[in-house]
Parts: structure tokens; sequence; C-alpha cells
């Protein structure tokens, strides 16, 4: 991003990256204007007046968005300026279609739950967290250490949903865990740790994963007795698909692993490999599972009347409704819409903010993966490139499958769109995702201690002045 | 691991990539078609926009017969119709979840705003962040003519089955078009959707002779003895006939390759072995057009029957997912007895009252038979004149020569002066007519018909009435008792003006 000076160049160092806090907060009042605003222009929509908790709800996100940039001043200096606002536009517009869908809902049924306040308490977890992660975990390769561990806790968490008792099954899929009143997804935990746990052992396993095996086509295949791993993989998530009906989700943790593998030995061979597996699994899973099948003719034609596509459509019907510029926020009928407020928000957002609206909401994921990608290439250490890469990836396929479930680029996988969607684990467990890539790119961007003088001269006007010209 | 990352970041452009253009097709490309009520009726977002979206008017002479006032509940207009009853099955009715019918139906994209033509409104509308307005419909209706007809039938009892045609020869505008029993569309358009759904429920109960129905247009019945018209035209087209030729005018007529004789209506003779062309339609002679029309064939008979509008369906104005205009017919290939038949507008002779009034409009327009058409004029919401439908001729015009139009046009003068007809006249005003008797089976009761037109010398308008189940003794329905003062009236109310 920032170009060296001269004089800095001559030091030695290569790029000396700039802090660019400034730049942050720029950006996090610009989102702020976003999230708040739109906040406002539901109210303006539904009723024609400003909504009464504007203030609250405007000051609270500021507090903690603000806080977070603070966090970020004090204890990650150096990271990326760019993340941390578009995590703050995303949940404020979400947070304000939330609550738009809850002011549609309530209209019919005037007793229909409001979800938006639950989830700005989620979000208010989720900033606690990244704070705590930011403070607590001060080196990304501290992780490291835990990379059994968390391999461990991720398989106990996916399987928790299959405990009797504790596991519920919500919209046909029993990836839930619930406690009294509360309902938790672990998988969405599970996958920032097996995002470690992946780190962790290619680190140290890459060199012998890259070697190489049958060559076929210009393509150097694995060896036959490396291929544990990723068949394990396999087997897991083709677990979570048969026993918990998770269509998306193991799509997700098999996609990763496959690209993490891929990085951490440079062997596309892997991605041949695991790209067959991946298509025999699905086709297996086509063949013998009714709720694929499903899936699959609902995404080949949603509007035969003997195909059971009610929410695809429902949704369709709303982007199509949305056209380029949208109803306008609160005069649209997301509420028509299943779950238009968390898998289908995707959806509400093409209604009411219409194709401009999505193309910026997609565009700042792309930014966001590209943000994260940047890091990993720009970091100094593997396991953190490889962390890197692993969770930019999992934004990527997320926000892929999702939405290209929704927009019927590919069969619907149920999965929450990061930062959008209504859902408390999914929320707090991609707060912690940022909070990772926010450590790990203060570290690639953190000047090599042995040519930091200290930080009193970094902060100097002396250093200033250098990096401005 | 740079270089693999590098090639991620490249696949994770692509996705990005693919998202876009999908997201494009679905909200650009796509969406006319997923917000189109045609293709997809289910979508309930456009239903509910369209329901309450300030609607253009349909109007009668300035006058709106359907029209969108402000609501104070969520849907912010409701669609109401001045005079329901009269027009309820020209307007149509505007429904949230029952459809929508006639010209509500036919010029709905003019109506609700989202007609092509009113692009230029919708960008200014747009601009001046206005609602979008739809545009209003102008109807070729003539109000006095209209109530008459309406009047007319309802005088005859609240469950007498029956319509009115009137076409303004010259032009083919529908002057009147009334059919009963009638239904109110108010109560269909209302917010109140479940009595609403229960009225379109009730009135479907009856099918055929559902209020629903629009008994000018959708049904075909025998026209009996009005068809006699046709019978006479195609005399006169053949060249043989004059309205002063001999024809036979006995009691009876022996049907060749049948045991069984064509009689009279009574039985009697018609006043003669041989009577002329004028008599026989005046005292509608069932032997001398029976004979008439086994004389000229079925061909001709068919072939003057088709130059007049049987066989094709000439009118979409008021096409909706229940209506449509029924063809009118002249059987296929009838033997001689089903030809004599035929001729008097029996065995499998069938015509709607539209297509009885074109009968009269062609004769009463020097032989040329105009398109009927019932919109007048599309107009933008600032009452522009979008489009003005142009009169146009019916296919293979003219049906007979305007000479032979004028000879018909007097012989239909005498039966209204002389004939059956004597119900239809009009003091002051040369009207001609032609009554009709038909029956459709045994066990049912007959129907009475009746065609006219008027001034004779000049007419400006042409009727056709059609009473069933009038709820009178059989021997007491004819077309002069109960069809003949409903179509004077009408020409009344057109003529004297």
């Amino acid at each position: 991003m920032s170009s060296p000076g001269p004089s800095t160049a001559s030091r030695g160092s290569g790029f000396v990256h700039r802090r660019r806090r400034g730049a942050e907060l720029v950006l996090l009042l610009l989102s702020l204007v976003v999230g708040v605003g739109a906040y406002a222009a539901v109210g303006l929509g539904v009723d024609g007046t400003l909504p009464v908790d504007l203030l609250t709800h405007g000051l609270w996100l500021t507090v903690l968005l603000l806080g977070c940039h603070v966090v970020l001043r004090r204890f990650a200096a150096y990271a990326d300026p760019v993340l941390l606002p578009i995590v703050g536009a995303l949940n404020g517009l979400g947070l304000a279609m939330i609550h738009r869908i809850d002011l549609g809902r309530q209209a019919r049924n005037p007793d229909a739950a409001a979800f938006a306040s639950t989830q700005l308490i989620w979000m208010t977890l989720g900033a606690i967290l990244f704070a705590t992660v930011l403070v607590v975990l001060r080196d990304h390769r501290r992780l490291q250490a835990f990379t059994y561990t968390a391999g461990l806790a991720a398989i106990v968490l996916l399987l928790l949903p299959l405990v009797p008792g504790l596991g519920r099954t919500i919209n046909g899929s029993r990836i839930w865990i619930g406690i009294g009143p509360l309902s938790f997804q672990p998988g969405e935990v599970a996958k920032v740790l097996l995002v470690v746990a992946f780190a962790g052992y290619l680190v140290l396993h890459r060199d012998a994963l890259a070697l190489a095996g049958r060559r076929l086509l210009f393509v150097d295949l694995p060896r036959g007795r490396d291929l544990g791993p990723i068949l394990g993989m396999w087997l897991v998530s083709l677990g979570i698909l048969v026993f918990q009906r998770d269509l998306g989700s193991s799509l997700l943790f098999f996609g990763l692993f496959l690209v993490m593998l891929y990085v951490a030995t440079e062997r596309p061979g892997w991605l041949v490999v695991g790209g067959s597996m991946f298509a025999v699994g699905a086709y297996l899973g086509y063949l013998s599972l009714g709720h694929v099948q499903t899936r699959v003719a609902a995404w080949l034609d949603p509007f035969d009347p003997d195909v059971n596509a009610y929410q695809l459509v429902q949704g369709l019907y709303g982007m199509g409704w949305g056209g380029l510029v949208g109803r306008g926020l609160g005069q649209g009928q997301p509420q028509i819409t299943p779950l238009g407020f968390s898998d289908f928000i995707i959806a509400s957002m093409g209604e009411e903010l219409g194709l401009t609206g999505v193309m910026a909401i997609i565009l700042l994921y792309g930014i966001l993966v590209e943000r994260a990608l940047r890091t990993a290439l720009i970091c100094r250490d593997n396991f953190g490139k490889l962390m890197a890469t692993g969770l930019g990836v999992v934004f990527a396929l997320q926000v892929f499958v999702v939405i290209g479930g929704v927009t019927r680029l590919i069969p619907l996988t149920g999965l929450t769109t990061p930062f959008l969607s209504q859902g408390g684990s999914s929320l707090v467990a991609n707060w912690a995702i940022v909070a990772l890539l926010l450590r790990i790119s203060d570290q690639a961007r953190r000047p090599p201690p042995e040519l930091v003088a200290g930080d009193d001269e970094l902060d100097s006007d002396a250093t200033q002045v250098v990096n401005l010209r | 691991m740079n270089r693999p990352i590098r090639a991620m970041s490249v696949g994770c452009l692509l996705l990005f990539a693919a998202l876009l253009l999908n997201a494009t097709y679905v909200q650009y490309w796509q969406a006319d078609d997923l917000t189109s009520l045609s293709e997809h009726p289910d979508n309930i977002r456009v239903r509910d926009a369209e329901f309450a979206r300030e609607r253009g008017s349909i109007l009668v002479r300035g006058r709106a017969v359907a029209e969108s006032n402000p609501s104070d509940d969520a849907y912010e207009f409701q669609r109401t119709y001045p005079r329901a009853l009269q027009y309820a099955h020209l307007t149509g009715y505007f429904t949230r979840d029952n459809g929508l019918g006639g010209v509500e139906a036919t010029r709905n994209s003019i109506l609700s705003g989202s007609d092509s033509a009113l692009f230029v409104n919708r960008v200014v509308d747009l601009a001046d962040n206005e609602d979008p307005k739809g545009g209003s419909v102008s109807l070729t209706i003539d109000p006095q003519a209209q109530q008459a007809a309406y009047d007319g039938l309802q005088a005859l009892g609240d469950d007498v089955q029956g319509s009115v045609v009137a076409i303004e020869p010259s032009t083919g505008k529908i002057l009147a078009m009334v059919s009963n029993p009638t239904f109110d569309p108010n109560r269909l358009a209302t917010h109140d959707f479940s009595a609403a759904g229960a009225y379109k429920t009730r009135l479907l109960e009856g099918g055929g002779a559902s209020p629903l129905n629009n008994k000018a247009i959708e049904g075909v019945l025998p026209p009996g003895s009005t068809f006699k018209l046709v019978t006479a035209a195609a005399a006169l087209e053949s060249g043989d006939y004059d309205p002063e030729s001999s024809v036979p005018g006995g009691a009876r007529l022996d049907l060749p390759q049948t045991s069984t004789d064509l009689i009279n209506d009574g039985g009697g003779s018609c006043g003669g072995e041989e009577i002329t062309l004028t008599r026989a339609l005046e005292v509608s002679c069932n032997v001398s057009f029976g004979s008439v029309g086994l004389d000229l064939g079925a061909d001709a008979l068919r072939e003057q029957a088709e130059k007049f509008g049987f066989g094709t369906r000439t009118f979409s104005d008021l096409d909706d997912a229940l209506t449509r205009q029924a063809v009118s017919r002249f059987p296929e290939d009838p033997d001689d007895p089903q030809t004599a038949l035929s001729a008097i507008g029996q065995y499998d002779v069938a015509a709607t009252p539209l297509q009885m009034a074109m009968v009269a409009a062609g004769i009463a327009n020097d032989g040329t038979v105009m398109r009927p058409y019932l919109v007048d004029e599309t107009l933008s919401p600032k009452l522009e004149t979008i489009e003005r439908t142009e009169p146009e001729e019916m296919p293979d015009q003219p049906a007979m020569d305007a000479a032979s139009a004028r000879d018909l046009r007097q012989m239909m003068v005498s039966v209204v002066e002389n004939g059956t007809a004597r119900t239809a006249a009009i003091p002051g005003v040369e009207v001609g007519g032609k009554t009709g008797t038909a029956q459709s089976a045994p066990d049912r009761p007959p129907y009475a018909w009746f065609v006219s037109l008027a001034p004779a010398q000049t007419p400006s308008v042409a009727v056709a009435v059609l009473v069933q189940d009038a709820g009178v003794e059989r021997n007491e329905i004819s077309g002069s008792g109960l069809a003949a003062p409903v179509a004077r009236a009408v020409m009344e109310a057109v003529v004297g003006r």
C-alpha cells in the first residue's frame, strides 16, 4: 500500500509499512455512516420517522467500533487499516436489515421475536472477543503450540450436535447445540480452530506432503502414502453431510483444507486429487441423500411446480423486484422470503438496496479476502501465511457458497453470510477471525525488529516526513 | 508459498466475478421476467404493489366507471366502480387474490402504468419522487344506450338471463354491451379479502350461467329467425332474388331425403303459395327461407355468414382468464334438410349476440362490416392520448353490395311497419328489425332474439338483444314481445340525441 520513500528503501529493509491508523479512523467513520444511516433509512422507510432508538443504536455502534479502533492503535498499530471498517460497515448494514425484517414480521404478527437487539448483543460479544484476542495474543505464532489441541477441540465441537439431548435440529440441519434457551452453532467456532490446526499441521508436514509421486499430464500427483490426512478430512466432511445434513459446512471444511494443503505444498496435484475426491463425494451424496437431490432439483428449475423451492423463488422474486437500485430500505417486502434475515439476507439486500447494494456488499467481501491474502503474502512466517490464507479462504468460500446459492449460481446450501446474517455463533466467530487476521497483519507489516530503533523514534516527526514524501 | 497464494487470489477473484455477474443476471436481465405477473402469478410483491398503485380510470365519455380512490389502509388506494352493475362485464374487476377481469385485465399495463408507452412518465415520476400513476382507458360506450340496455333487461326481472349489444355501424364502436345477471365488481375489489374470495366463489358457482359470464360474447346459441337476414342477404347477393321475387309461402316445405316437413311457426301458411321475399321476411316465413336456403345451397349461406364474421374471433378487448369471445358458426357440411333448417337459424347454426349485432351493423353500413371494438383511446396520466383505435373493416369485405344492403334495410323496415316487429317502432324514426325465437333443446324454454337498426336510411346504431329464461310462459316468449322493446329503448337513446 504505502510506497517506501527513497531513504527508507536505502535503509535496506525493503518495505516499511505505515501504520495508517488515521486512514482507518476515517474509513471507520464512513462505515458508521453506512450502518447508522441504513438504520435511520429503515425507520424512515417503514414508519416515515426516524427510529426512536436511533441515537442509542448509533452511539452503541460507534462505541463498539471506535473501541476496536483504540484497541488496534494500542495493541496492533501496524495492522491492516481496511479490515475493521469493512467489518463495521457489513455488521451495521446487517443490523439495519435484521431490524427492518423484524419490523416487517411484527407488522403481521406483533408477537414475533425481534432479532436485531439480540444481534447487537452478539456483536458486542464479538467486539469484546476481538479485543481480547488482540490483547491476549501478542504473537500469532504462539497458536502453533495449540495445533493438536485446536484440532481435537474442533472435532469435539463438530460432534457435539450429534450428542443426544444436547444437539438440536433446526431447519433440517443438526448443527446446533442447545443449553436452556440458548442455541449455538459449534461448527462456526470449529471453523477458526480448524484453520489453526491445519496451519500448524501443514507447516510441520509440508515437506513430506510436497514430495512428488506419479506424474500425470504435467501435474505431479502426491504419493499414495501421503493421502492419509486428506482422506481423513474427506471422511469428516462426508460425515457432516450425512449425519448433520449440512451441505454448506461440509463443502466449506473440505475446500478449506484442500486450499491450505495446496498453498503449503505448492503442489497443484493436491487440487487434482482433492477435486476428484470432492466430485466423487458430491456424486455419492447426490445419489444417496434425499436432501441433496432436493437442493439440486430446486437449483435446476425452481419454478417447476413439482419442486419445493419456495424460499429460493421468493428470494429471486425479491432480487428481481429490487432491480438495479432497489425498492429502498423499508419499502420492499423482504419478510416474505423465509429466513430473509439470515441465510437469505443477501436477497433482502438485493430487494431493498438493489443490484447496486449487492455489488457493493460483494465487493466489500472481495476486498476483505484480498486484504487477507495480501497479509498472507507479506507475512514472514509460514504458519502466519497459512493461517491468513486459510482465514481469507474461509470468507471467500463461505460468501461464494451462500451468495451463489441464494442467487442460483450453484445449488443452495445453508450457510450464514459473514457479518450480515442474524446468528450469534457465526458473528462472534467471524469477529475472532478478523482479530486473528489483524494480529497476523500487524506482525507482517511491523518493521523487522532489528531495524526498529525504538517506538519513540518511529513516532517522531522525522520519520513521518520521510514516509509522507 | 507465495506462488500458490497468488494463484488462490486469482481463484477468489474468479469466484467473486462469478457472483457479480450472476447477481447482474438476476437483478438486471432476469428482473423483468421475475416481476411479470403473467410469467409468475405467485409473485406476491408485484401483486401487492400493483394492488397498492394509483391505477388509471376507465372512462365513458369522460366519466369514470372504474377509478382508484385513496384509502387509509395499507394498500393506499381502493378501486371503486361507480356504476358497478351496469358496467361490470366491461370494466371487469381488479382484485388482489382473484385475478383481473375485463378491461382491467386487457389494458392492465396502461392502467397500472407499467406499459412501455408510459416509460417517460415513469421516469418523470421517479425524478419528481412521485409514486408512478397509471394511464386511463376510454371506452366507446354511449352511456345513455348502456343505461337503456341495462334498464330494459332489468325491467324483465332479476332472474332474466339476457344480453344486449349495440354497435355504431360506420365504425364498429360498441355503444352498449350488457349481460344479465350481473355482479358487483366493488365486492371483488374490496380490501376485505376473505369477503372478496367468498363473493368470487359464489359468483362462479353457477358455472356457465355465472353472473361473471358475459352472455353478449361468451356463448353461442341458435339465432333462430334473425338468421333469415343472412339468408336474405345471400339471396340478394346471388343476383337471383330481389325484394319482390316470388318465393314459396305455403304451410309446409317437403324436406328432401326425409319424411318430415318444415312448417311455419303456428303451422299455417304465410299468406299464399307464392309470396314476395319482403313479405316472407315480414312474417318470418320458415317455408320461404327454407326453400331459398335449399336453392342457394349451404356453401353460399356459409360464405355469406362468414363475411358477416361467423367462424372468426374478432373481438379481444375483454379477454381475461375467464372470458373469450365464442366463435359463431354455420354447420360444416349439412345435407339438404339440414341446410333448410340452417337457413332459418336452427339446426347447428349458432351465434353470439355480438355476432348478430355485427350482421345488423353490416347491413346498416351499406354492406361493410366493421371490426367491433370497445376501447376507444388509451390516455396518459395527464390525459394525453397515447393510442386511439382506428376503425377497420373485417376481412373479406364488403359482405354485400351497397344496393342489396339498402334493399335489405328496406325489407327490415317493412318487418317493423307491417310484420312481426311492430313493438320496435319509434315514432318519427324509420326502424328496421327482425325477430327471432329459437329453441336449443326441447326440454328448455325457447329464447327470444331481436336484431335491429335505425334510422334505416342512414343508420347510426345496430342492436342485437337476446333474452333467455325470462320466466314467462312458453307461448309468450317471442322476439317481438320481450326483446324488441329493449332494442327500441337502446335505439331511442342513440338516435334521440
